[in-house]
């Protein structure tokens, strides 16, 4: 269910040259599942700007965003104590009901964030993720102790080689004997590579140029095997059956 | 106590303010987030014969003060809104609600209004004759005088309900479109439709939007919007829905002075899902603030 309330920036950091990391406080009652996103108002822009939630608790919700145009950019600069009108509880998430024993979360570059508390969540049920983490170089990795903490298996892969295992996540992939199931986030030919390359059910999650982020404009439709589907609203998590390439 | 009574032909409003077309859906959705029933009605997404799923993404692009869009018609088809889609409005709405109908042909405007016309929840038709985002058809009718009233007759020929016909703004003379829309029978007019607009991605090089081109809507267009009401209000004698960067009650009252009986709110929408609330919330306000005790005596009271 959608709630627009306004958070204040507790603290922000800079993790790599493109990645920040921002914790806001302010009402996450809205917060429903791992994987979903909040679509935040920025003075001076017209459209929100939504970003995928890291983690959250009763108070706080933690944002890593990319900066990648002028309105994440702008985000950089906010100090902490600036209050910003957001909308929370957007999006389904991730289902872990179906994750068993030991899920393989594969998380490409912008696409690492939602792996966090998914992984924090799948934990907390007593299963044994892995979390598989592609990079282009070592310069760009953020989080691989974060998840550590967490008690994760985490390995890491780097285009480049400079960090790592050479190559993609998919690459990962036979480290992890026995995984039963996959859950994704990352630019969409990781998501193809990993649907390709994975034998169990998975859940993927797509990103898409949105309007509204709540399911009014039909902005960010796209064709399913279950019929035609709003990424903001029926998605971003798609399940592995029905997603059409 | 102020009076925020507006009539529309027949229909009887509480107050001037509809969620526009496009953006609000078919209402339900909104239900979850507050009681639609504070509106003075909504207009339900544009529906076509056919089911279609519209244009390829991305559809969206931002502006300054507004955005582009060229979601192209997306629908499930009328006999899905007839059987789907109303019957789940019903559960929520309780007011006569505003059927937007699109085409690609004269016969299947007629087609659909006929269908609609028959619908108890259905208040009034606007048939949109001004989509920018579709080929063949939609903006085709709008931007002709004598397509335009093609298509009025046709409708007004197999519907009993008012019938408004809504215009797009990329013409050399919207006045004279409107008047042929008057001629033909029309029981109103709504106005305006997006205004066609691009922007190039300077990374790629290349427009954003998939479909080069989409319809620019936001506060932006509001002045745009409000002369063309203005003009429009002038040369007619059928009321008009005023429309196009309406994001306050103040726009609201703004575009009443210009000549509309009832305003619709779009982009707002988009950006704060209780925008249209927090509009007629705040009307009774922005009507002493302007000393206004009923809203339909300022009906074009700019003139």
């Amino acid at each position: 269910m959608v709630k627009q309330s306004y958070f204040t920036i507790l603290s922000q950091r800079q993790l790599t040259s493109a990645m920040y990391e921002m914790v806001l406080e302010g009402d996450t009652s809205a917060l429903a599942a791992p994987g979903q996103f909040v679509n935040l108002k920025l003075e001076g822009f017209y459209l929100r700007r939504p970003i995928s939630v890291c983690t959250y608790d009763s108070k706080t919700m933690t944002l890593l965003y990319k900066v990648v145009g002028k309105g994440t950019a702008y985000m950089a600069t906010l100090p902490a104590g600036t209050k910003l009108d957001i909308l929370t509880g957007l999006g389904n998430g991730y289902d872990t009901s179906l994750s068993g024993d030991r899920p393989i979360l594969c998380g490409g570059g912008a696409g690492v964030p939602p792996m966090y508390e998914l992984a924090k969540v799948l934990i907390a049920e007593g299963k044994h993720p892995a979390v598989l983490l592609g990079f282009n170089t070592k310069e760009e990795i953020f989080y691989e102790e974060e998840f550590k903490a967490l008690g994760a298996d985490v390995y890491v892969a780097t285009a480049d080689g400079s960090y790592g295992t050479k190559g993609f996540v998919t690459h990962l992939l036979d480290l992890v004997k026995g995984y039963t199931y996959s859950y994704s986030c990352g630019p969409e030919p990781m998501l193809k590579a990993v649907y390709d390359a994975t034998n169990t059910s998975g859940q993927f999650s797509f990103e898409e140029r949105m309007g509204c982020g709540f399911g009014a404009c039909m902005g960010c439709s796209c064709k399913t095997k279950y019929g035609n589907k709003r990424i903001c609203k029926d998605g971003p998590v798609l399940a592995k059956e029905e997603i059409i390439w | 106590m102020v009076n925020t009574k507006v009539q529309l032909s027949s229909l009887t409003l509480d107050n001037p303010v509809i969620p526009a077309s496009g953006t609000f859906g078919f209402g339900y959705e909104f239900a979850e987030l507050y009681d639609i029933n504070v509106l003075g009605s909504f207009s339900f997404k544009g529906t076509t014969k056919e089911p279609r799923f519209g244009n390829p993404t991305p559809r969206i692009a931002e502006c300054p003060e507004g955005l582009i869009n060229s979601v192209g018609l997306q629908n499930p088809g009328i006999h899905a809104v007839i059987a789907e889609e109303l019957p789940k409005l019903a559960k929520c709405f309780h007011k006569p609600v505003i059927a937007n109908i699109s085409g690609f042909s004269v016969d299947e405007y007629a087609y659909c209004c006929e269908l609609i016309d028959k619908e108890p929840q259905v208040g009034l038709i606007e048939v949109n004759v001004s989509c920018p985002n579709v080929h063949n058809g939609g903006m085709a009718f709008g931007t002709d005088a004598v397509a335009a009233a093609e298509v009025t007759r046709a409708v007004k020929a197999v519907t009993t309900k008012p019938v408004y016909i809504k215009l797009s703004p990329n013409v050399t003379d919207i006045v004279s479109i409107a008047k042929a829309c008057e001629e033909a029978g029309a029981d109103g007019i709504s106005m305006i439709n997006t205004l066609l607009g691009m922007r190039i991605d300077l990374n790629r090089k290349k427009p954003i939007i998939a479909n080069k081109m989409g319809g620019f809507s936001g506060p932006a267009i509001f002045p745009v919007a409000l002369r063309m009401v203005y003009q429009v209000y002038e040369a007619v004698n059928i009321p008009i829905i005023g429309m196009g960067g309406v994001s306050s009650a103040d726009d609201v009252i703004e575009m009443m002075l210009a000549g509309a009986t009832a305003v619709q709110v779009g982009a707002a929408n988009l950006i704060d899902p209780f925008a249209a609330k927090k509009i007629v919330e705040d009307l009774p306000r922005a009507m002493e603030q302007y000393h206004i005790s009923s809203l339909k005596d300022i009906i074009g009271g700019a003139h």
